[in-house]
């Protein structure tokens, strides 16, 4: 694994200044690896990571497992890329066992997160079934505990 | 009524740890950087702290054999087997401590009659020479040096040596110089100790962070695991120092000595840390890995960056300490990391806490965040820039 992707997973919310210290290059060399990066679908982007719970206006997210009918050369490929775009679509991921895709979907409210798996996924061609599941509650989020934040562990600010 | 006066004169007449007056000092203060910390900034993995958890709920609250539970000593037997070629069996030649600290401390009560004398190499971990004290022996430090990359070599032990020596505390790599010694230096060291007749208590704690090469350890080598007592844990490696749990293996005349100290004194280790601790051997290689992975490129880091601020650093291959030398600043270790911490706001430990010839350096733990190393450092240039102003 490259130096600088290896920052990225370790080095928390390092800004670029602070990479190019740690990496021992300049700053304009860290963002030209980042472009690059970025150009070789490595880095996808960042995001940050937040949680919804307490702001009024949280959104309904679902998981769905879709069976579609794989198609002759292109296998699942075309219909999952399909499916993907749509921006109610957050992640999309091909499984083994009783169904094909797993698909998280963000709404702005419950009606919004049906009328899209009614209207728009069930309706295309070769999606066989559906099936909905609305998140209830979230104890994790990419990595992240929301309650129960790891307490600030009192370490000894100085030990043997 | 004096109560004072009833204190044992060994006792009275032993210093206090430099590192807790240090410790009062930084205590005091807010928004520190504490690069003063000798533990890892990870905690216990989680799997590891589930595997204590499901003990309790268990019901294992009982007390353990007192040298163990038989499936740690099996585990640890196999660990240090695989991991360190030196094979120990688990019935006799293994006892489970509460930490290194102890196994170290009922190593001397088992081993020191009151004078004998005890050979150790300094700058070293603060509990050495006390611990010594307490049994009564005597300690001869042997010191290293920073132009060996703080490596033990035979020659100093040579020049140190005197008649009657009966131990030899090895430690590494080492706290707090990261120093450790490569395969043909242990090889001396170990001819030394056999021609020496001299007994070795080998406190590896940090073999696992070893960055460079493999560690050696001297049990493993011709001759000498009947003449060592090797003493391991979990507190480093597996980020778990809370727990208190470490062992020593060696030959079983000598286990069984320590065992009877042991087993008047402590009874046995906590039974949540043994259950622990199997789950450590058992699973926690991976976890290990990754964390020693971090505290390898941290220490890129900030050896670089000490070299590159002006205060001269070598390359630690082994623990989490970097431990360079402040001497350019024209202030001695003390001064210096009280001027740090005062104007800065950045706590290193002055190098004198591990004996007097850790004089000139400050020990800094990189087992800390990358924003809270990056921003050290630049606080350390800050100071050290505008101490040479001064000058």
């Amino acid at each position: 694994m490259k130096p600088i992707v290896k920052l990225l997973l370790e080095g928390g919310s390092l800004n670029t200044a602070q990479m190019a210290q740690v990496l021992k290059l300049s700053e304009a060399d860290v963002k030209l690896q980042l472009d690059e990066l970025k150009e070789q679908r490595v880095l996808l982007g960042f995001r940050p990571v937040l949680n919804l719970t307490h702001e009024d206006s949280g959104v309904v997210r679902a998981v769905i497992e879709v069976r579609i009918t794989p198609e002759r050369g292109g296998g699942f490929n075309r219909l999952a890329e399909r499916i993907s775009r749509f921006d109610e679509v957050e992640s999309c991921y091909l499984m083994s066992g009783g169904y094909d895709l797993l698909v998280l979907v963000n709404g702005a409210s419950l009606q919004k997160v049906a009328a899209f798996v009614s209207e728009k996924l069930s309706t295309i061609e070769g999606v066989l079934s559906t099936a909905t599941h609305f998140m209830l509650r979230s104890y994790k989020e990419n990595g992240f505990l929301l309650e129960g934040k790891s307490e600030e562990n009192e370490r000894l600010k100085v030990a043997p | 009524m004096d109560s004072s006066s009833y204190i044992a004169k060994h006792v009275v007449n032993l210093p206090k740890s430099g590192i807790r007056d240090f410790f009062e000092v930084v205590a005091k203060m807010k928004d520190v950087i504490s690069l003063g910390i000798g533990e890892p900034d990870f905690d216990t993995p989680w799997h590891i702290r589930e595997a204590a958890i499901y003990a309790l709920e268990k019901g294992k609250t009982h007390y353990t054999s007192n040298l163990g539970l038989i499936e740690l000593r099996r585990a640890i037997s196999k660990y240090v087997e695989k991991n360190f070629s030196i094979s120990y069996r688990p019935e006799d030649e293994i006892l489970v401590t509460v930490g290194v600290s102890e196994a170290l401390d009922i190593a001397f009560r088992a081993l020191v009659n009151p004078g004998d004398k005890v050979m150790f190499h300094q700058p070293c971990y603060v509990s050495y020479s006390p611990s010594i004290t307490l049994v009564h022996g005597t300690a001869i430090p042997v010191p290293t040096f920073a132009k060996d990359n703080f490596a033990l070599t035979a020659e100093a032990l040579r020049a140190a040596w005197q008649p009657g020596a009966k131990l030899l505390v090895l430690n590494l790599p080492c706290n707090p110089t990261g120093g450790t010694c490569d395969r043909a230096q242990i090889e001396a060291i170990a001819k030394f100790a056999i021609e020496k007749n001299l007994l070795v208590l080998s406190d590896e704690i940090y073999s696992e962070l070893t960055f460079e090469g493999t560690h050696t350890s001297i049990a493993s080598l011709p001759g000498m695991q009947e003449r060592t007592i090797y003493l391991h844990g979990f507190s480093k490696a597996f980020a778990m120092t809370g727990w208190r749990i470490g062992y020593a293996c060696g030959p079983a005349a000598l286990i069984e000595a320590m065992m009877k100290v042991h087993q008047y004194s402590m009874m046995c280790a906590s039974i949540l840390s043994q259950e622990a601790a199997i789950e450590a051997l058992l699973r926690g290689e991976d976890g290990m890995k990754s964390m020693r992975d971090q505290y390898h490129r941290r220490r890129d880091f900030i050896v670089r960056r000490f070299n590159e601020i002006g205060l001269k650093c070598h390359l630690p291959r082994g623990s989490f300490y970097a431990f360079p030398d402040i001497s350019v600043t024209g202030l001695n270790e003390k001064d210096f990391a009280v001027s740090l911490l005062q104007t800065e706001k950045v706590a290193m430990v002055p190098g004198t806490a591990f004996g007097a010839n850790g004089s000139g350096f400050c020990r800094a733990c990189f087992a800390t965040s990358y924003e809270q190393l990056i921003e050290a450092s630049n606080r350390i240039e800050r100071h050290v820039q505008s101490l040479a102003k001064k000058r």
